[in-house]
């Protein structure tokens, strides 16, 4: 009886354990941001837009795979993932040698520096003496914060917001000095808006691999390898028909793939 | 479980705790500085003194705390009038908004549980006070008001655990206070068990001292309300023995 149970035990672990190999990804479910413009973004009429989401919509369709989109603030975005409430991020998260450790990334899908805006006319200059006393606004959980805690937690006030938007609304409220961010993003979301208009760039561009990482990937559970793969061909699917090229058209007048 | 970063970030925690309790600690006591008031004249019965007050309370406990900080914090910002004005020092800096609404709001529900406690007072003790010819403002002071806080003690300890749970909502407006710690080592090192737990654990210590406070602040104020220790009674001879059955 023992002998039997254990055979139909065994039986049915290795079906189920068949079955999960040999699950083909028909479905794979998205975790995207919503509050990073202009690479993800929800419109007044709750529609997900931005670069990252019309990249997620190229690769989906490249690897004929249907997406949902699933929206998650960003301090919660990889626990989420390895919480099973979605199988990857696009969401113009930074490869850094940090999150390889809880997660595995696709290869780059595109890699910009970042930079420091300051207030026109505040003078401020980013050096160490610069920033003391001064408040600098990053958002929680990115590069940026990683950044400015390892190199200037000592001289400058750092205060972390759970979006990026936040970051500016209070910039524009005079509640912080300088603003550490991505160039494009800080560019196209706030510089170039009505209610940044009194910010400048300030500083050189940072790309330290050690902080920044080597570009934006696709962050995936280390143990679906398979999907890694399926991301990495369908990234470079449509960089090489030109899908890729044509969205970069639509939101930037530069590569933002890099080098 | 990644015990190793919650013990490399204990002070940070630490750190938020000593924010989390100067916090509360501070709404809570202009809290009740603004509570007092407002909840003696919210029990008035005259519509005309009542009106206000009532608003206060009714606007205060209508609308959740998250929405008041985030008008204070982030609503204020917006207006260029406000931000040169004189109070922006203080409405620039999170800590401050953050106090001012967690006082606002501590202050309607302290004055809401005042004024039941007011209202609940027993009219003989009133026309007791009225006999024997003291005034109204003696009646508050000796009779209404004593008894009314000791009513409202129960409910108020509970008002102080709402707000030190309720200031947990400082976290998100840039505040390190506990929760706030715990998001950033949550974001440092993707261990939201963890970090969670860490500062759940932090605020259970806290709400037990407070429960055990009030519960000795109520042994003292409720002493007349106790059963009489009769035990000690009758070693004294007091009290005759009676025999259990």
């Amino acid at each position: 009886m023992k002998r039997l149970t254990l055979a139909i035990l065994s039986a049915a672990l290795v079906l189920v354990s068949g079955a999960a190999i040999a699950k083909e990804w028909k479905i794979v479910r998205i975790g995207v941001e919503g509050a990073y413009p202009p690479f993800s973004s929800v419109t007044t009429s709750g529609e997900l837009v931005g670069f990252d989401i019309d990249i997620t919509k190229a690769l989906c369709k490249e690897m004929q795979v249907k997406c949902s989109m699933v929206q998650q603030d960003w301090d919660g975005i990889i626990p989420a993932l390895l919480a099973r409430k979605y199988d990857a991020i696009i969401a113009s998260m930074s490869i850094t040698e940090k999150r390889k450790k809880k997660v595995a990334f696709s290869d780059k899908y595109y890699n910009t520096p970042a930079k420091f805006a300051r207030k026109k006319g505040s003078g401020i200059e980013i050096s160490k003496e610069g920033l003391k006393g001064k408040t600098v606004g990053v958002q929680r959980a990115t590069t940026h914060d990683e950044f400015i805690t390892g190199e200037f937690d000592d001289t400058a006030t750092i205060k972390r917001y759970g979006t990026q938007d936040e970051a500016y609304l209070d910039a524009v409220a005079g509640r912080v000095d300088l603003l550490l961010a991505d160039s494009v993003a800080m560019d196209d979301g706030f510089l170039k808006t009505d209610k940044g208009k009194d910010w400048e760039f300030v500083g050189p561009d940072y790309t330290d691999p050690k902080y920044f990482g080597i570009g934006v990937g696709i962050a995936i559970r280390k143990q679906d390898t398979d999907l890694v793969e399926m991301f990495n061909k369908a990234i470079a699917g449509i960089r090489t028909k030109g899908t890729y090229a044509k969205i970069n058209a639509k939101y930037f007048d530069f590569d933002v793939y890099g080098d | 479980m990644d015990v190793a970063a919650i013990i490399d970030n204990l002070p940070l925690y630490f750190k938020g705790l000593g924010i989390t309790l100067s916090l509360v600690s501070g709404a809570l006591v202009c809290g009740m500085v603004l509570a007092i008031p407002i909840g003696l004249l919210a029990s008035v019965r005259n519509p005309l003194i009542w009106a206000l007050p009532k608003a206060y309370i009714y606007l205060f406990t209508g609308t959740p705390l998250l929405v008041q900080m985030y008008i204070i914090y982030y609503g204020t910002g917006q207006f260029e009038a406000l931000r040169e004005s004189f109070l922006w020092p203080v409405l620039k800096e999170a800590y401050w908004c953050a106090l001012i609404a967690f006082a606002l709001n501590t202050a309607a529900y302290t004055a809401e549980i005042l004024r039941g406690a007011i209202e609940q007072t027993y009219y003989g003790e009133i026309e007791a006070a009225r006999s024997v010819g003291m005034s109204k403002a003696t009646i508050y002071r000796r009779i209404i008001l004593p008894s009314a806080f000791r009513r409202a003690l129960p409910a108020y300890g509970n008002e102080v655990i709402f707000m030190l749970h309720g200031s947990a909502l400082a976290g998100i407006i840039t505040i390190v206070d506990l929760f706030g710690a715990a998001r950033i080592v949550n974001s440092r090192y993707f261990v939201p068990f963890e970090s969670f737990i860490t500062a759940g654990f932090f605020y259970l210590c806290v709400t037990f001292l407070i429960v055990w406070g009030f519960k000795l602040w109520e042994k003292r104020w409720h002493a007349h309300l106790r059963p009489r220790d009769t035990d000690a009674a009758q070693k004294v001879g007091k009290l005759p023995v009676s025999k259990p059955g």
